[in-house]
């Protein structure tokens, strides 16, 4: 047995797109215990809904974090719709699914890259990124903004569909699949990805429940918690869980390579079943006294968003409960016991987002 | 296997050109809807205000007794909202995002006497 040595890892680390610390205790090469510590980009975004009206908090609220923004503002104008009683109509839910399975697309192929740049593999990074950059220019052209997209307002959607934006979405969720095909395969059979990923950091599904983890790192563990599976609307455009049974770095990985393709999957489906009518209801007065929670499946994860109403056109509170949050735990699980080389690998296979962590 | 079928992928980048664009020669594209900065038309503006109290960051700033309407350049987010609210639509999003520069750029528009008189 070795001396014990303490390794700090973060907040500025080459693997970490965020910052995020942890003090690895070692003995030789062996992590026998991580204790991670976060709180470097807390901003104090949930105390400002005590300040702007619920309205003016959704644009808020979307910029918790970049990459899950259309989820986060989902997620707050759907958890205020219930406290006020709206149902928002048939054609804004079919187009908030859209929107919401296209970001995941672009969340998964962002963490794709730096999966495979995490690897060394940089030319795989920029055909990701490249991949990626099809979405962003989708968002520009229908919401108005790149990764930011301000498009659910309370009661609805702010912006409609023409069609020949429907077309232009389909022909490019056609061409990611296509890209996807040559770029999944990669991940799936490219011996040096597989050298790296596969047996590493294995969460059982046992743990995997006692640590309630969420999103894609239950699903690679073979736990099905999906909230997508509880939606009406969801099983209405043909949603079904998609699950491996590893629970290793690689499982994690394809899970989200197959998300990217069913996402587009359900995307097309959307649009081929999107209902004629309005996207918004007008939505006005003061939020009544009571509360309201509200689920959404982020790229990440399950997140969980509470409301308070008081009577007033300001909310009480507003809490956020991110996955990368519920996900931590687990990370610092498969840290034991694994080797010093496999840290960044095991931290970025959570997909950590501490921006969303820390709000 | 695998490395063949990505360097198939690979040797097509050979022949085809950048995916990304020469920036700043070749200028960037906008689309119609993108937010890029708001615009404000101080001619039909009625000084309600509303689009300084919704202002999420609080950039607008309205001085009724000087008519005059200040947007914070730095502080805007372009979220859009306070064109949504605008009652008369004098607020409006233009495309093209405003340069970088060195300075907090702080734009005053003055408000014009006329529309009021007319009302």
């Amino acid at each position: 047995m070795g001396k014990r040595t303490i390794v700090p890892f973060g907040p500025q680390h080459p693997a970490l797109p965020e910052p995020v610390h942890l003090d690895l205790e070692l003995e030789d090469e062996t992590v026998v215990r991580a204790v991670p510590s976060i709180g470097y980009v807390h901003r104090g975004l949930e105390k400002l809904t005590e300040s702007y009206d619920y309205e003016s908090m959704t644009y808020v609220m979307e910029r918790v974090c970049g990459i899950c923004s259309f989820g986060h503002g989902w997620g707050y104008t759907g958890a205020v719709e219930g406290l006020m009683g709206v149902n928002i109509p048939d054609r804004a839910e079919y187009l908030r699914i859209v929107f919401h399975e296209l970001s995941r697309v672009h969340s998964h192929l962002l963490w794709l890259g730096l999966l495979a740049d995490g690897l060394g593999f940089d030319s795989l990074f920029m055909h990701c990124w490249r991949i990626r950059e099809k979405v962003l220019d989708v968002f520009e052209a229908v919401t108005g903004g790149r990764v930011i997209l301000s498009y659910c307002k309370v009661g609805g959607v702010k912006k409609d569909l023409t069609p020949e934006m429907v077309q232009r979405i389909v022909s490019m969720c056609d061409d990611i699949e296509e890209d996807m095909r040559r770029t999944g395969y990669v991940f799936m059979k490219d011996s040096s990805v597989r050298n790296r990923l596969c047996g590493t950091g294995v969460l059982s599904k046992e743990d995997a429940v006692e640590l309630c983890c969420v999103g894609p790192v239950a699903r690679g563990s073979g736990v099905d918690n999906d909230v997508r599976s509880a939606s009406k609307w969801y099983r209405e455009v043909g949603f079904e869980p998609v699950l491996y049974d590893e629970g290793d770095c690689w499982s994690r990985c394809m899970v989200r390579v197959d998300e990217v393709v069913q996402s587009l999957n359900l995307v097309r489906t959307a649009l081929r079943n999107l209902p004629d009518g309005d996207i918004a209801v007008p939505v006005k007065g003061p939020a009544p006294v009571g509360d309201f929670a509200f689920r959404v499946e982020q790229p990440r994860g399950e997140a969980f968003y509470y409301v308070q109403g008081n009577g007033t056109k300001n909310l009480g509170r507003a809490r956020v409960r991110t996955p990368t949050n519920i996900n931590i735990p687990a990370m610092v699980r498969t840290l034991q016991g694994c080797n010093l080389q496999d840290v960044s690998m095991l931290v970025i296979t959570i997909d950590p987002c501490i921006s969303c962590t820390e709000r | 296997m695998g490395i063949l079928k990505f360097g198939g992928r690979l040797l097509s980048n050979m022949v085809h050109k950048p995916v990304t664009r020469n920036y700043p020669a070749e200028p960037r594209e906008y689309t119609d809807r993108t937010r890029g900065h708001v615009e404000f038309d101080p001619g039909r503006c009625i000084l309600c205000n509303i689009c300084g109290k919704k202002c999420p960051t609080g950039s607008i700033h309205m001085d009724k007794a000087a008519r005059k309407l200040t947007v914070d350049r730095m502080l805007c987010i372009q979220c859009g909202y306070c064109v949504d609210v605008c009652p008369k639509k004098c607020l409006s999003m233009a495309a093209d995002y405003i340069p970088p520069d060195t300075e907090k750029i702080i734009d005053t528009y003055q408000v014009p006497e006329k529309p009021k008189e007319e009302a």
